[in-house]
């Protein structure tokens, strides 16, 4: 059977797989979404709290487990650090006030970020690949099989850097990634299964750490994104901040208590704004109440009227990326046939209302905003394993979010290719030599749409070297910019006067380099395996714990004396065996020593049964005949929830 | 999906490129050169063989070229649109996902091609300038890539004014002048208003010039580029005026 291909969403709040069957034998005949679905973790939830933690014996949490530990001693957990994505240091000196990251200390510009977890420190690659690798096994315990390939969503107007990072996490993670998919665009194929018909539509996708709009054209299952904007850092996060530092200086005022000096107590007003602010979504009112230190209380009721006033400025900074996406696709807002929402975000009522004013329709939100985007991308997943009756005439034609630039003479950028081209896309440059016998020319590659190379953003810088020494102006460079189907750039060079390769040196501004990636790779296998080891050995223990309890018990029970000698001996010495065994840190031998002492123990149990059951019979209680738990039972495959 | 001898028929087929259903795809793929395929060995195989659907190599092309198309301005859009769908269903790299190595830099290095003919030759003015491109005329220097230029070099950019517009470019400027030394007000920002109303007509007026010289150009008249570059190059001017204004009223 071909690997399945799993969709996946790395959300800066919370992250999501999903899956679409290609075959009638997985799919579900009662299921109404077409066989596409999310598959749950261990805990039975679809999503997956994308926080990632370090417990005091240093095992590594993720998900709902780390929210937990994030709460409890908030330095040793990290969450929405798909903010640092592809970032360096002199980008991200806003968030660091708002967010309890800890950076490494010696970071320079342009040096990829590293956060301080426990002992050690992390690029946000292997934040993330640790929710990945975290998504990886729910799917491979659902399909009881490896899960090696991999479709993941990101924001549509995330650039090169911050979607070679999240391609870095995939790989660190030990999956490959068929494609990155644009968030809104993934939306749009999940809502496209279902409905069938041509027109323009509108994505509006709100999450928790970014906005995107995507405006597309759908023709006979071919989805053409026309255009697309938005903003990194707007979302779901930045409305919590706001509420948090309200309350801080509420806090201040009223109560006299720097709240800011307690993480822990941070943490908890975090959750409790967040709570509030989900709850007035569907209420008018919500009570926030968070104990602080010495043992003050702050207590305070919020109005929705509160709410969407101090919000509203956030839910502005939206619409005039809408604005702009609409004037590139040559659009009025009366001209878009449908609108989707997509993202937490958008279950705020003034968030729809908003897009309702804008685009004069009322919005769709048919599927669960949280997952729509994970179904799409298992839309896509599908597609590229070779397509399904579903999906068989779907196809995706996005575009690269921002114009693709070189810095010229005079430090300004010349556009090469323009934002909202389809991808993939080509631009061919020449370049020439200004000096006599000069054998290398440096480019600096640039993405945004200002004018000045040094307000856009830097991709990479290149030296073309190896060019044969010529009188200057002579040697006709020809340099081929690629932006591939992830929206990811490719160069490639070519001295075309002595057909010479020109050899280039990619200097990626903010990017791992391959050798980074294959070492990282290489650490979380190293890591995996200690990791194992160490479940392994947590597990022999707790069984023998659970086995030698069982035992002491049984020793005063009618049944042990019931034993011959000899065979009290044996489980005596072997009692004696497992708890040696267990003083050591070798798995297999406690294994060994509990399997052991399980058969010596056999006809003890047997014993012990007969007789609850006789004194059952007697009207006695079976208290007495706790044989002991045994072995937990492995997780059995959950369920699948249908959207 | 694995490599095949050449002469072999791959049965790996995907069963849809056979039917050749479409028409503006046999258009765009037929006047393509057929050449021998790489996988089945079929003589009659353009951007990918008719009868095994395998993408061919990559090679550089132009593209109207790219598209099967003559070398004509006059395009019937809705017919490249159709064309540009039924070549990105065959050579989209979703497509190739798991095919062979050489497959998919091939399908990514056509689709890349794909996207840029589809998008220069879609919009007129792009088609134009492309067309001219490659007939080896320069635009003036009000051209988007030679302003570019200007710029880049610090050197102050050669303003050929077209005749009939001298008296209006001149109150424009003095209007633009007036407005960035104090503010825009009521009575400015009517007659700013009404100039661009103006520039936007004579605008519209220009794309039935350019359409006039379409039309001698596509019969065989060489002598119509003159025309174009001029309509190109008073437009480029007209253009840069109005992006002016809208930057003082916004």
């Amino acid at each position: 059977m071909e690997d399945r291909v799993v969709g996946i969403d790395l959300g800066t709040t919370n992250s999501l797989v999903a899956y679409m069957a290609s075959g009638p034998s997985l799919a579900q005949p009662d299921a109404p979404g077409k066989g596409v679905f999310i598959i749950p973790g261990e805990d039975g939830l679809n999503l997956v709290p994308s926080v990632v933690a370090l417990d005091l014996d240093n095992q590594m949490l993720i998900g709902n487990d780390a929210r937990e530990a994030l709460l409890k001693s908030p330095d040793r957990a990290v969450y929405s650090v798909k903010r640092l994505m592809g970032r360096g240091v002199e980008d991200v000196q806003a968030e660091l006030k708002l967010f309890p990251f800890h950076l490494a200390e010696d970071l320079v510009p342009g040096e990829v970020l590293r956060i301080h977890l426990g002992e050690r420190t992390y690029t946000p690659p292997e934040i993330s690949a640790h929710i990945l690798r975290q998504l990886k096994r729910n799917a491979e315990r659902f399909f009881g099989a490896t899960v090696k390939q991999a479709v993941i969503t990101v924001p549509a107007y995330f650039n090169d850097a911050q979607r070679q990072a999240t391609k870095d996490a995939g790989r660190i993670a030990g999956l490959e990634v068929l494609r990155l998919v644009n968030e809104p665009t993934a939306a749009s194929l999940a809502y496209g299964l279902d409905k069938k018909q041509n027109g323009t539509i509108a994505v509006y996708d709100f999450g928790g750490g970014t906005f995107d709009i995507s405006i597309l054209k759908l023709q006979d299952g071919i989805f053409e994104v026309v255009a697309t904007n938005g903003d990194t850092h707007l979302g779901g996060d930045d409305i919590d901040n706001l509420l948090i530092a309200v309350a801080v200086q509420d806090i201040a005022g009223d109560l006299g208590v720097d709240v800011r000096q307690y993480p822990d107590a941070v943490q908890r007003l975090r959750r409790a704004v967040i709570e509030a602010k989900i709850a007035l979504s569907s209420r008018d009112t919500a009570d926030i109440q968070v104990e602080l230190p010495e043992g003050k209380l702050y207590q305070r009721r919020i109005t929705r009227e509160m709410f969407e006033q101090m919000v509203q400025p956030i839910v502005d900074r939206t619409l005039e990326p809408c604005r702009k996406a609409l004037k590139d696709a040559g659009l009025t807002a009366s001209q878009v046939d449908e609108v989707v929402l997509v993202g937490g975000s958008t279950r705020i009522p003034l968030v729809r209302r908003q897009v309702e004013a804008l685009f004069a329709r009322k919005p769709h939100t048919e599927l669960n905003p949280d997952e729509v985007v994970a179904l799409g991308a298992a839309v896509q997943a599908n597609i590229l394993a070779g397509g399904s009756d579903e999906t068989k005439d779907m196809l995706l034609l996005d575009v690269t979010p921002l114009s693709l630039g070189i810095e010229a003479l005079g430090g300004v950028t010349a556009v090469i290719i323009q934002r909202n081209s389809t991808i993939p896309a080509s631009a061919t440059e020449h370049f020439t030599t200004g000096v006599d016998g000069q054998v290398s020319v440096a480019i600096h590659v640039l993405q945004g749409e200002r004018e000045l190379a040094k307000d856009c953003r830097s991709l990479a810088r290149f030296d073309l070297k190896g060019i044969p020494p010529m009188p200057a102006g002579l040697p006709r460079i020809e340099v081929r910019f690629l932006i591939d189907a992830n929206g990811i750039l490719h160069v490639s060079a070519r001295e075309q006067r002595s057909g010479k390769e020109a050899k280039i040196e990619v200097q990626p501004s903010y990017g791992l380099t391959d050798d980074q990636v294959e070492k990282m790779i290489l650490d979380s296998y190293d890591n995996a395996e200690s990791d194992m080891l160490e479940r392994l050995l947590i597990e022999a223990r707790n069984e023998a714990q659970t086995i030698l309890a069982a035992l002491v018990k049984s020793r005063s029970s009618e049944a042990w004396k019931m034993l011959s000698i000899t065979e009290q001996r044996k489980v005596d010495e072997l009692e004696s065996k497992l708890r040696l065994a267990m003083s050591g840190d070798d798995h297999n031998s406690i294994q060994w020593a509990i399997d052991e002492l399980n058969k010596a123990t056999m006809h003890l149990a047997e014993l012990m049964m007969d007789a609850a059951v006789g004194s059952a019979l007697k009207g006695k209680t079976m208290e007495s005949a706790d044989v002991g738990e045994g072995p937990t039972a492995p997780h059995p495959i959950g369920k699948a929830e249908f959207s | 999906m694995s490599e095949k001898s050449t002469g072999v028929v791959n049965s790996g087929l995907k069963p849809e490129a056979k039917k050749g259903s479409d028409s503006a795809l046999q258009v765009m793929n037929g006047e393509h050169h057929p050449h021998q395929c790489w996988s089945c060995g079929d003589m009659r195989a353009e951007h990918f063989c008719g009868a095994c659907g395998h993408v061919q190599p990559a090679e550089p092309t132009d593209f109207f070229s790219f598209f099967g198309l003559p070398r004509k301005l006059e395009l019937d859009e809705a017919a490249l649109e159709r064309g540009f769908y039924a070549l990105s269903r065959k050579l989209h790299p979703d497509v190739y996902s798991r095919a062979s190595a050489k497959e998919q830099a091939w399908s990514l290095e056509k689709t890349s091609q794909l996207n840029d003919a589809y998008r220069t030759l879609k919009d007129p003015i792009s088609r134009t300038e492309y067309l001219l491109m490659l007939e080896g005329i320069q635009l003036d220097e009000q051209s988007k890539k030679a302003t570019e230029k200007a710029r880049a070099s610090g050197a102050e950019k050669k303003q050929s004014v077209p005749p009939e517009l001298l008296e209006e470019a001149f109150e424009l400027n003095m209007m633009l002048e007036e407005a960035k030394m104090g503010g825009v007000d009521k009575d400015l920002r009517a007659q700013l208003t009404a100039t661009r109303e103006d520039l936007t007509a004579r605008l519209n007026t220009m794309q039935d010039e350019l359409r006039g010289a379409w039309k001698r150009w596509d019969s065989g008249d060489s002598g119509a580029t003159a025309r174009m570059v001029d309509v190109l190059n008073r437009r480029s001017y007209l253009c840069n005026l109005v992006r002016d204004i809208d930057e003082v009223l916004s």
